[in-house]
């Protein structure tokens, strides 16, 4: 009984102009998802491919694209080097930027917002960071300085998303200026201490070896199969046990057969990453196990799925995306989400770019704050988010940010220059902005014809 | 809960009773000395041409609107109702034509938008679901395909009956819905008021505003017309034909004497 609409939020609410029409009950099959209603894998695959066909295809488009990447450029590749072991380790520090910076990106997108500042945004909070563990200067131990630079980074998405919910200002411009100004502080930043602009990661210091393994250490090989194991086993059983409870106690639930799958599916990936990073990929010497990045982005990408599938915070981030005036009237505070979010998604662009200084072994001012925004954009809507709002996961980031990782290490391999780069990252971030618009235009059309 | 309860024995009093209610905008009279009595158990229609002040009348009693002047008796006792939260702590909540629905949330997620239950901080789904189903049962809505699809692949009937499910899953007393078949098909409509029944069987009040005669005279047990303002005749559905009803909305009266069957007088 506490939460009830706010008086004047209920007042000129525009009628429905809803037609009635006769319903389309195949189109409204196709709209609801396969795991609802089948009983049976046969019917799961069978409601399946009826939602493909009606324009709902989910993660389809995606594991195509990564086929379709993985086939292409292991076949032009000089000496097929796409899929060795140490260039698969380097696709994925590579792609750690853009998951993450796609995870950040999700929560605007998901408000149906947008936010073109990450990029610069991130970087400025990792080049405070870089700069503050620098023995010669501050000299900070490196959790107080992580925790600084994703503190700037996050204030100033806080800042942001005040303007834009308080001032109701559009978020393309506000984040746009957000970009030139973080950008100009980024490099201002850069600027201090004896480094001309480019404080670097190199050197004995403690601090300093810890913010560069973020992407380059590795964990050994051994601990890697136990730690991959517990996971794997711990992300089975509750998943197990939970559609298990529901299906007992009748509720919704997938038939064992395809929870099974599902476990199945997250151990073969578990030891094929583990298998790929296992391998020895030094020219010279040893140097195997699994990058700590690969955890780092787990963490990430747990802490993001939990707090938008299971919190009440995320339930109101789906629900203003989805249609603020229900999410108003249900007595939702939407300033406050909406600020909350654009400094989450400020925060992990703070993560991202940190993992990429640490790639970079320092910050300069060749960061392209405004490249990875895009990148970021185009990673998270490749992977399934909607551009339109209400629809995406943060495992959508992850997968769209392998997507754009293999682009961008394939590329690479081909030595091929940033404009061929430039054009086919471009190509397809259009290629999924259409998917994306084309599947909302069959569901919306469906839903105003189906009464 | 006590006192109320004692009160309602008191008497057949309606739930809702309101005397000489007057809303005013500016110089414009929105509403002028409108009596309106709802009882429990039972459907009031109220009936009028756009601009009669239906749709003010019932933002007063949602609490949107306050009224100028004028007293609202709930269960016989006097109360103010100030906003929407005094309105909803009493028991009423109003459906509106658009229903207010996110498209991409599922049928439990849209009924407990804004009042989910947790447990250990987490969103306790299995709770919230068991609960919505039981609502949905109880109202018999056994149409959807499952409780876990989204609002979007809903026809809008079920829409409609997600909606009201929404409004009486929180033990409210008074449901009033603003056009509930406007958007409707034949079967659709149905439904809905198949639906509206079901909630006067359970004792609920049910306010329906609307401009289909033929639903109003299928649902209601009442009808209440409005003309410029004012509630210009109220009475049971049963002392009423169209052709009267018409008349009182259009005119605010009956131009022949003997166009309404009063009972008992």
């Amino acid at each position: 009984m506490a939460d009830v609409p706010k008086a004047a939020d209920l007042a000129g609410i525009p009628p429905e102009q809803a037609p009635d029409l006769t319903a389309a009950p195949e189109a409204a099959q196709a709209e609801v998802p396969p795991e609802l209603v089948a009983q049976s894998l046969g019917e799961y695959v069978r409601a399946y491919a009826a939602r493909i066909r009606a324009g709902e295809s989910g993660v389809l488009p995606v594991i195509a694209a990564m086929l379709a990447i993985v086939v292409v450029f292991e076949v032009v590749s000089p000496n097929h080097v796409f899929l060795s072991a140490g260039n698969l380790v380097n696709l994925f520090q590579q792609s750690a930027v853009f998951m993450v910076l796609a995870m950040a990106e999700g929560f605007a997108l998901i408000l149906g917002e947008i936010d073109l500042s990450i990029g610069f945004v991130g970087a400025l909070g990792a080049a405070t960071t870089v700069q503050l563990v620098q023995p010669q200067t501050t000299n900070w131990p490196w959790p107080a300085a992580i925790a600084a630079g994703l503190l700037v980074a996050t204030v100033f998405g806080l800042i942001q998303g005040t303007l834009i919910t308080r001032l109701r200002l559009p978020s393309f411009i506000v984040t746009l200026a957000g970009y030139l100004i973080a950008n100009g502080l980024f490099l201002q930043v850069l600027l201090l201490g004896p480094f001309s602009g480019f404080p670097n990661l190199l050197g004995f210091s403690d601090n300093l070896k810890l913010i560069y393994n973020l992407m380059w250490g590795s964990i050994d090989p051994t601990i890697s199969w136990i730690a991959a194991g517990v996971v794997v086993v711990g992300i089975g059983l509750l998943i197990f046990l939970s559609d298990n409870r529901r299906r007992r106690s009748g509720l919704v639930a997938p038939p064992t057969s395809l929870t099974l799958i599902k476990i199945g599916l997250i151990a073969v990936v578990a030891v094929v990453v583990v298998l790929i990073c296992n391998t020895n990929r030094a020219n010279a010497g040893t140097l195997e196990g699994v990058p700590w990045m690969i955890p780092i982005v787990l963490v990430v990408l747990v802490a993001w799925t939990i707090l938008l599938q299971r919190t009440r915070y995320g339930r109101y981030v789906y629900a203003i995306g989805g249609n603020p005036e229900a999410a108003r009237r249900a007595g939702i505070n939407l300033s406050l989400v909406r600020t909350a979010a654009f400094g989450l998604c400020s925060f992990t662009a703070g993560i991202g770019m940190l993992l990429y200084a640490s790639l970079l072994n320092g910050m300069s001012s060749n960061v392209q704050g405004g490249q990875y925004v895009l990148y970021a954009v185009a990673a998270a809507v490749i992977g399934g988010t909607s551009l339109f709002g209400g629809r995406g996961k943060p495992l959508h980031g992850v997968l769209g940010g392998l997507v754009i990782g293999g682009i961008y290490n394939g590329m690479f391999l081909e030595q091929l220059s940033f404009q061929w780069e430039y054009i086919v990252t471009g190509l397809v971030l259009l290629g999924a902005v259409t998917i994306d618009a084309v599947s909302r235009r069959g569901s919306a059309s469906g839903s105003v014809t189906r009464v | 809960m006590s006192a109320a309860s004692a009160e309602r024995v008191a008497s057949n009093e309606p739930l809702l009773k309101i005397r000489e209610l007057d809303k005013h905008f500016g110089p414009v009279q929105a509403l002028y000395h409108v009596d309106l009595d709802l009882p429990s158990g039972q459907v009031t229609a109220l009936c009028g041409d756009n601009g009669a002040g239906k749709t003010v009348l019932t933002k007063c009693i949602a609490g949107i609107y306050q009224a100028d002047h004028g007293q609202v008796f709930w269960q016989g006792q006097p109360v103010h109702i100030r906003n929407a939260r005094d309105s909803a702590r009493l028991g009423i909540e109003t459906v509106y034509q658009d229903l207010a629905l996110a498209d991409n949330l599922d049928i439990v997620q849209n009924m407990f938008l804004g009042r989910e239950r947790l447990s250990t901080g987490l969103l306790d789904e299995d709770n919230m679901e068991r609960a919505a189903k039981e609502t949905l049962a109880g109202l018999r809505v056994t149409t959807v395909r499952s409780i876990r699809q989204p609002v979007a692949s809903l026809s809008g009937g079920q829409r409609q009956s997600v909606a009201v499910a929404k409004a009486v899953m929180w033990n409210s007393k008074l449901v009033i819905m603003d056009e509930p078949t406007a958007a409707l098909g034949v079967v659709q409509t149905k439904m809905v008021l198949d639906l509206i029944k079901r909630l006067r069987d359970r004792g609920l009040a049910v306010m329906v505003i609307s401009h289909n005669l033929n639903d109003v005279f299928e649902v209601a047990d009442r009808i209440a017309v409005m003309y410029l303002g004012r509630v210009v005749v109220q009475d049971k559905a049963s002392t009423f034909d169209r052709q009267s009803v018409v008349e009182y909305m259009t005119t605010g009266g009956l131009s022949r004497s003997g166009g309404r069957r009063t009972e008992g007088s």
